[in-house]
């Protein structure tokens, strides 16, 4: 049955089209010789030589990149925990705060979390004498507060969805809640925790608002270096940069997508 | 040695206290800060802000014209920007729907995809396409439709091109969702029983799609209403954002009452449409279960 109408169709072509021609060209330009970013001046692999050999690029990227990966397994922690809090436990005092406090880092715009969190670690700091720096750790605090909110949104509607009636059974035959979580609801939900991991670095590889805010003197995330190179125009060796995350990311969730649906086939 | 009710109670209760306690140590308690740190006065002395209280901050920002101009246009070009997401995603997240089983999740792939990559380097890739001497002007400059250059980079048609760009999946994954539970044969039924394809659509489709137009439209306007990098990088420097006023109240002029003060208007700007999306979240996720 064709439903789609020539109309659709045309915007579909087009809305394909604004997502990746900026993606495509940036991959062109990463491949051109010439210092002036967009003049085409032959090909060459040289921006991509010159990014390996950048310390401050890789001294961002490991800073990102431990950041990201510590965040990540804190919000997916503590994100789990809220999840199985405001689908299992049914009612309890709070939770309308609790889930409040769960939704709203979702859409809250980035200067107002940043500036917030970096208030408060001053007034910490003034109080306690901690943290003494800014840097690693208020980065990576800043990150799994706003990221344990997308980690809880997607395990609660996992879970939601789940039936109930392997942890009823357990709990039936005499198994303790905590135990029923460990065996069974744990293992059941993990693709949700997998992908909520894998978002939570992401958006921690991706932010530059908050980690501006909470940052120190010293201590550049990758966005923060990017930012301050692009601020100026455009450069090639961040066109090699952007290929090689474009690539990076395409090549792992199009691998994945056909992985599963092999997996989907065979079974 | 405790028994298993007691153990099972104490249980629940760190599962419930560990989110808890972080969220409103690192949630809540900033905002009050932000809002004690709003009515002090700015001093010169580390940190930056008198212990005293006074609305001062309030009134200059309601009495200075620049910043009501800043928040009238902020609000302005996020709704414009959800405009632009509405009409181009719409369509799409329709054309998703419509489509066989295979194809669709390819097509939803594709629209996510961009989403994992940096938005920064997506952003960015922007200035190499419309600047004066980037992609498209060339190619418009080959077709012969101009001779010379078009301004696009630096004006306020960048920025919406950037918004849209950064906030299209986030209008198409609600639409989808919504649309998708939608049974495409009420539109079949509708059309053989004489109606026009417009008509199906303003009676049957747009209403069964409403949730996810209202889902989708908040989480463009939301985010983009405090924006900071795509004006930044695309816009004019005379375009003058929210997002960017607070940013520079802050880093450049060292004003951190102000700059907090910027922050609890914005917020109060956005109390509304972001109750509504917990509101509508919430009936959604009523309808599902």
């Amino acid at each position: 049955m064709k439903r789609r109408s020539r109309f659709v169709f045309s915007v579909l072509v087009f809305g394909y089209a604004f997502l990746y021609i900026p993606l495509v060209s940036v991959i062109f330009y990463s491949f051109n010789d010439s210092k002036l970013a967009t003049v085409w001046g032959g090909f060459s692999t040289r921006w991509y030589g010159e990014l390996f050999r950048n310390e401050q690029i890789l001294d961002a990227t490991i800073l990102s990149i431990r950041v990201a990966a510590t965040s990540a397994t804190l919000a997916t922690i503590f994100g789990t925990m809220a999840g199985l809090a405001l689908v299992r436990f049914g009612r309890f005092r709070g939770r309308m705060l609790f889930s409040g406090m769960i939704t709203a880092p979702l859409v809250m715009p980035e200067v107002i979390t940043g500036l917030s969190l970096l208030l408060l670690f001053v007034t910490l700091q003034q109080v306690f004498g901690w943290p003494a720096q800014r840097g690693f750790s208020t980065i990576t605090i800043a990150h799994t507060t706003f990221s344990m909110a997308y980690v809880a949104v997607i395990v609660q509607s996992r879970l939601s969805a789940m039936d109930q009636s392997l942890e009823e059974a357990a709990m039936d035959l005499g198994c303790r809640p905590a135990r029923v979580v460990v065996d069974i609801t744990l293992p059941l939900i993990a693709p949700a925790m997998v992908a909520g991991w894998l978002l939570a670095f992401t958006l921690s590889l991706d932010d530059l608002v908050i980690a501006s805010f909470v940052s120190g003197p010293g201590s550049n995330t990758l966005p923060m270096y990017i930012f301050s190179k692009v601020k100026l125009g455009v450069t090639p060796d961040i066109n090699a940069l952007a290929s090689l995350f474009i690539l990076i990311v395409s090549i792992t969730l199009l691998s994945a997508w056909f992985v599963i649906k092999k997996q989907e086939r065979n079974s | 040695m405790t028994t298993p009710i007691k153990e099972d109670r104490l249980w629940q209760r760190i599962t419930v206290a560990t989110p808890y306690l972080w969220l409103l140590v690192f949630f809540l308690l900033p905002f009050a800060i932000i809002l004690r740190i709003s009515l002090a006065d700015p001093i010169i002395a580390q940190p930056p802000y008198s212990q005293t209280i006074s609305f001062d901050n309030f009134l200059f920002l309601l009495s200075d014209k620049m910043y009501a101009l800043t928040y009238l246009k902020s609000v302005l070009m996020a709704a414009a920007a959800t405009v632009l997401c509405l009409l181009l995603g719409f369509p799409m997240a329709y054309g998703i729907a419509c489509s066989n089983q295979a194809t669709r999740s390819l097509l939803l792939l594709l629209v996510v995809l961009p989403f994992w990559i940096s938005f920064l380097l997506r952003v960015y890739a922007w200035m190499g396409l419309l600047n004066n001497y980037g992609v498209i002007n060339n190619v418009l400059i080959w077709l012969g439709l101009t001779d010379q250059p078009i301004q696009i980079m630096y004006t306020d048609t960048a920025i919406f091109i950037g918004l849209t760009y950064t906030y299209l999946p986030f209008m198409i994954l609600p639409l989808y969702a919504t649309l998708e539970r939608m049974d495409l044969d009420l539109i079949d039924a509708a059309m053989d029983l004489g109606a026009s394809r417009t008509t199906a659509f303003w009676d049957i489709t747009w209403p069964l799609a409403r949730a996810g137009v209202i889902a989708g439209c908040l989480l463009v306007f939301i985010p983009a209403m405090g924006e900071y990098v795509i004006p930044y990088l695309l816009g004019g420097p005379e375009t003058l954002l929210i997002g960017r006023v607070l940013f520079d109240e802050f880093f450049v002029n060292r004003d951190w009452p102000l700059a907090s003060a910027v922050a609890v208007v914005l917020l109060a700007l956005l109390v509304v449409p972001i109750v509504f999306l917990q509101k509508s979240q919430a009936g959604d996720a009523e309808q599902a279960s």
